[in-house]
């Protein structure tokens, strides 16, 4: 209990530290400290925690909820302020109805709410604990020093850092607390939070850059529809059953609890930047890299996917949840496809975030065991190998001044550390024997049992993605020319963050088959009473792929001598060094190799509007058959 | 014990079964050609010389990888004649495919670069027709085991008769015959070279050819498993089957890729998907 409160209270202290602390000498050490302390918490609280059950714990103040109240009001009238001031008038409107919505159910029911129990634990909020805590931590420490050249090249943008580090560490404290708590009045509140640290965050430049302001914007309009469905879905549960709480509305019964789990449902959906709010996310790549890292890719969008999860059980064989997870589904398939024809890295990412999101919001929505299982993997892998991915991409950004895949033809040789991280953090994303694939794997099997329809998302859109990773993982040991070595300049607090996530990656990958017993197998068995979709002799065929794979850099060191090394092949007209050829008119030329994009196949444009339409048909439908259950 | 059996049979006959394959494919397209064609055993002549001759390379490191290739083939055909899960055998098919697209790709020369690209858009075209025959054989004996669907009481293909055709035009895109012959191809002359292996020579070709016959044993035991109720109808129609491909590969010109991912896709949806929906329906009423 003490470690739960230190959890959520301790980063609002260092919040407060680091908006005081003007002077980067002084906050540098702070940031360090807290990440630490933070880390080893989480730590504790898992060892401590996870063999007990759910354990549930009575905070009971009535100036807590007065204090959340007054904060949010605060908070919705900043926002109100702020879309009037930059003409945003989508916003504005949303804000006052999700405002209108959330005071008339306080000054209706505001002082006949009873909650007996405020705060639970169950092993699935540890390891979202566990994510968060050491995800944010590492990124924390990796922003100082970005940060600080961040400003030193975008002179024009204020610095306003120590507000930078102050919403990262409230953000912090307001995700453990929505992943701790079982009151929905609190989850809304810390839902809030969230897409403000997101409005904020993504929009750091918003006074100097017109694209910083749009998206900034675009993220908070859509992240308000979600948080006006939640605030509805809360009225309409306290309406109808009288109660604000998680486990109640869990055990209700199908029948009774479909409308709400909907509506909060379609709350996870917008936050998971799933279509047809997809936009956001690709938008907010605009952010300085850590904030992507952070809030876009490991642990903002982890808490859509959270609150569809937790809801898994009562989706689980209705046409809601089919539904729920069609939309997961095409996300992933059309987000897959896509990817295909970006070269900018980030947006790489993004997609391949939002196409991963999709898959675990379709484990949620069929709602099985298996399932399950299969998403609460995606979440723990996705996490950590997104994390390490985005701020390679970082360090590559402010090394090379370039995220464009092509210019990292070489990067072997200009960054040989940080090329070979970034091939760690794709064949985790994608490859066998690494969790993600695993994971695909899962959803397969669970899929073929409970609803073979489905199958069309995850066969087609995991062809799609084994094209866009091998095409960069290739991209990044291909050499066309000499290059220099410029990775020497990268600074210790940046490695640090790296090294770590790298270990990370490969500790889960080697230890995946304790990863799935301690970790993955007691929860799914806590809620559903078994488990075991891997069997034993598949786990040993893994581990043997596995330590194959592990050979192939030990190849590297002993690679055979006896081999001639001659230049490429191009057609008997090579000159100079063999790299260059004589083109027509008798022109020395460059060779050069770009990778296949086909945007006029896969390019954004046609794809996003069917995927829209689907997508609105299919929520449509998630809310006509929540009715009608 | 049957297991290791399996798995000591594959590792030894499979390169004797697949380069003899090679050969009269060889001799076959010769005669289709009105050719006399080298020998049967041409193929492993071939590979001997190969051995003999001096390993080229752009790269110092690029042949690490057509081991791991190797190495990985030899894996897949391990768990599938180990009678193994049918999914992690499509997997470890897939990781082996991507060795040698890295290889290529690291060799940075612009013919085996073309290659790599093409070799990515025919793994993409087949990837879900494969995946719906396995889901489809899984549906129909309750098991993904490559041992326990081999030896089911009834013929797949009775139930499995749209997925085996999604299969079957797959199959030629696996074998990188015509008209999908688009990442590389036996006959040298042509816009892209040799495509994806252009830079690799000597032992490392020698390699990449005998990863190669273990590869179509391994594609041709797919094949067997829906006919497997019955031994020697299972082999002659898999022959066939080989046969079949062969014939295509003579009398058709090369498509471009984007016919070649549409129709794998449309086929493996239309196909795949269709007979998947139909055994789920059965199963759920009757």
């Amino acid at each position: 209990m003490q470690l739960l409160g230190f959890l959520i209270l301790f980063p609002l202290v260092i919040a407060f530290l680091v908006l005081l602390a003007k002077n980067e000498k002084v906050r540098g050490p702070i940031i360090k400290v807290s990440s630490v302390l933070i880390s080893a918490a989480a730590i504790a609280f898992l060892v401590t925690n996870f063999h007990k059950g759910i354990q549930y714990f009575d905070v009971r103040h009535s100036y807590i909820d007065k204090i959340l109240f007054a904060v949010e009001v605060f908070l919705a009238g900043y926002v109100f302020v702020a879309s009037i001031k930059y003409r945003q008038w989508r916003t504005t409107v949303l804000i006052v109805a999700q405002t209108a919505i959330a005071v008339s159910f306080r000054i209706i029911y505001g002082s006949s709410i009873q909650v007996s129990h405020n705060i639970f634990v169950d092993k699935l909020s540890i390891i979202m604990v566990m994510i968060v805590a050491i995800l944010a931590s590492l990124i924390c420490v990796y922003s100082i020093g970005y940060m600080k050249d961040y400003q030193r090249i975008h002179k024009e943008v204020k610095d306003n850092r120590s507000f930078f580090f102050f919403v990262i560490y409230v953000f912090m404290s307001a995700m453990f607390t929505l992943v701790l708590t079982n009151n929905l009045t609190w989850i809304f509140f810390c839902w809030e939070i969230t897409t403000l640290s997101s409005f904020f965050l993504i929009g750091y430049a918003k006074k100097t850059s017109r694209e910083a302001k749009i998206n900034c914007f675009r993220a908070l309009e859509y992240n308000l529809w979600g948080g006006i469905a939640i605030i509805s879905g809360v009225f309409y549960l306290y309406y109808s059953a009288g109660t604000v709480e998680l486990d109640k509305l869990m055990n209700m019964g199908k029948a009774a609890a479909m409308i709400p789990v909907a509506l909060i449902c379609f709350g996870g959906i917008t936050k998971a930047a799933q279509y047809p709010f997809c936009k956001w996310l690709l938008g907010a790549m605009v952010a300085p890299t850590p904030v992507s890292a952070l809030l876009h890719s490991s642990t903002m969008v982890k808490a859509g996917v959270y609150i569809v999860l937790r809801f898994a059980l009562v989706l689980e064989g209705t046409m809601t949840g089919y539904l729920v997870a069609s939309v997961g589904g095409l996300t992933f398939l059309i987000g897959s496809i896509i990817a295909i024809a970006q070269d900018d890295a980030k947006k790489v990412l993004a997609y391949s975030t939002v196409a991963n999101l999709g898959l675990i919001i379709l484990c949620a929505g069929v709602g099985t065991y298996e399932a399950m299982w299969a998403g609460i993997f995606l979440i723990i892998f996705h996490a950590v190998t997104k994390c390490l991915l985005f701020l390679c991409v970082g360090v590559v950004d402010e090394k090379m001044h370039t995220r464009n895949i092509e210019d990292m033809c070489g990067l072997i040789i200009s960054m040989p550390k940080v090329s070979i991280m970034m091939q760690i953090g794709i064949a985790g994303m994608f490859l066998a024997p690494f969790g993600m694939l695993i994971s695909k794997w899962a959803v397969i099997k669970a899929l073929v049992d409970s609803s073979p329809l489905l199958l069309l998302f995850v066969a087609f859109g995991g062809a799609a993605t084994l094209f866009f990773w091998v095409k960069w993982m290739g991209k990044l040991t291909l050499v066309e020319r000499p290059e220099k070595d410029v990775e020497v300049e990268v600074s210790y607090n940046r490695w640090i963050p790296l090294y770590i996530l790298t270990l990370m990656t490969i500790f889960l990958v080697a230890t995946l088959p304790f990863v799935s017993n301690w970790m993955v197998e007691p929860y799914i068995v806590e809620i559903y009473g078994r488990s075991a979709p891997m069997d034993h002799n598949n786990i040993m065929i893994m581990s043997i792929m596995l330590a194959i794979v592990m050979l192939f850099p030990l190849a590297f060191l002993h690679r055979s001598k006896r081999v001639r090394i001659v230049p490429p092949y191009l057609a008997g007209i090579n000159t100079g060094d063999g790299k260059k050829f004589i083109g027509a008119f008798g022109k020395t030329k460059c060779m050069e190799m770009r990778d296949y994009y086909l945007d006029k196949y896969f390019g954004e444009g046609n794809l996003y509007k069917v995927g829209v339409v689907l997508s609105l048909i299919m929520i449509a439908g998630i809310f006509v058959s929540s009715v009608f259950i | 014990m049957n297991l290791f059996l399996g798995i000591i049979i594959f590792i030894i006959s499979a390169p004797f079964i697949g380069g003899l394959l090679s050969g009269i494919d060889r001799k076959l397209s010769a005669w289709l050609q009105g050719r006399v064609g080298p020998p049967v055993v041409q193929p492993f002549y071939d590979v001997l010389k190969l051995l003999k001759k001096d390993t080229l390379v752009v790269r110092s490191s690029q042949n690490i990888y057509i081991l791991f290739y190797f190495i990985f083939m030899l894996f897949t055909g391990c768990l599938f004649f180990g009678g193994e899960n049918l999914l992690l055998v499509i997997f470890a098919l897939t990781l082996a495919d991507v060795f040698l697209v890295l290889g290529a790709y690291h060799a940075s020369s612009p013919y085996s670069f073309i290659g790599t690209q093409r070799e990515l858009l025919q793994v993409m075209a087949y990837e879900p027709a494969l995946l719906f025959a396995a889901t489809g054989m899984y549906m129909v004996t309750n098991s993904f085991y490559v041992s326990k669907i081999a030896t089911f009481g009834a013929p797949l293909i009775v139930y499995l008769p749209a997925a085996f055709l999604a299969f079957f035009y797959i199959l030629e895109i696996k074998f990188r015959k015509s008209p999908f012959d688009l990442s590389t191809s036996h006959h040298a002359h042509q816009e892209i070279v040799k495509g994806i292996t252009t830079e690799f020579s000597g032992k490392a070709l020698a390699m990449i050819e005998v990863t190669h016959w273990y590869e179509t044993v391994i594609v041709l035991g797919f094949v067997y498993l829906f006919f497997g109720y019955n031994i020697f109808l299972a082999i002659v129609v898999t022959l066939a089957v080989y046969f079949a491909a062969i014939f295509v590969d003579n009398t058709v010109a090369r498509l471009k890729w984007q016919f070649t991912v549409l129709s794998a896709w449309a086929m493996a949806l239309i196909f795949g998907m269709g007979n998947i929906l139909v055994l789920n329906l059965v199963g759920r009423y009757f």
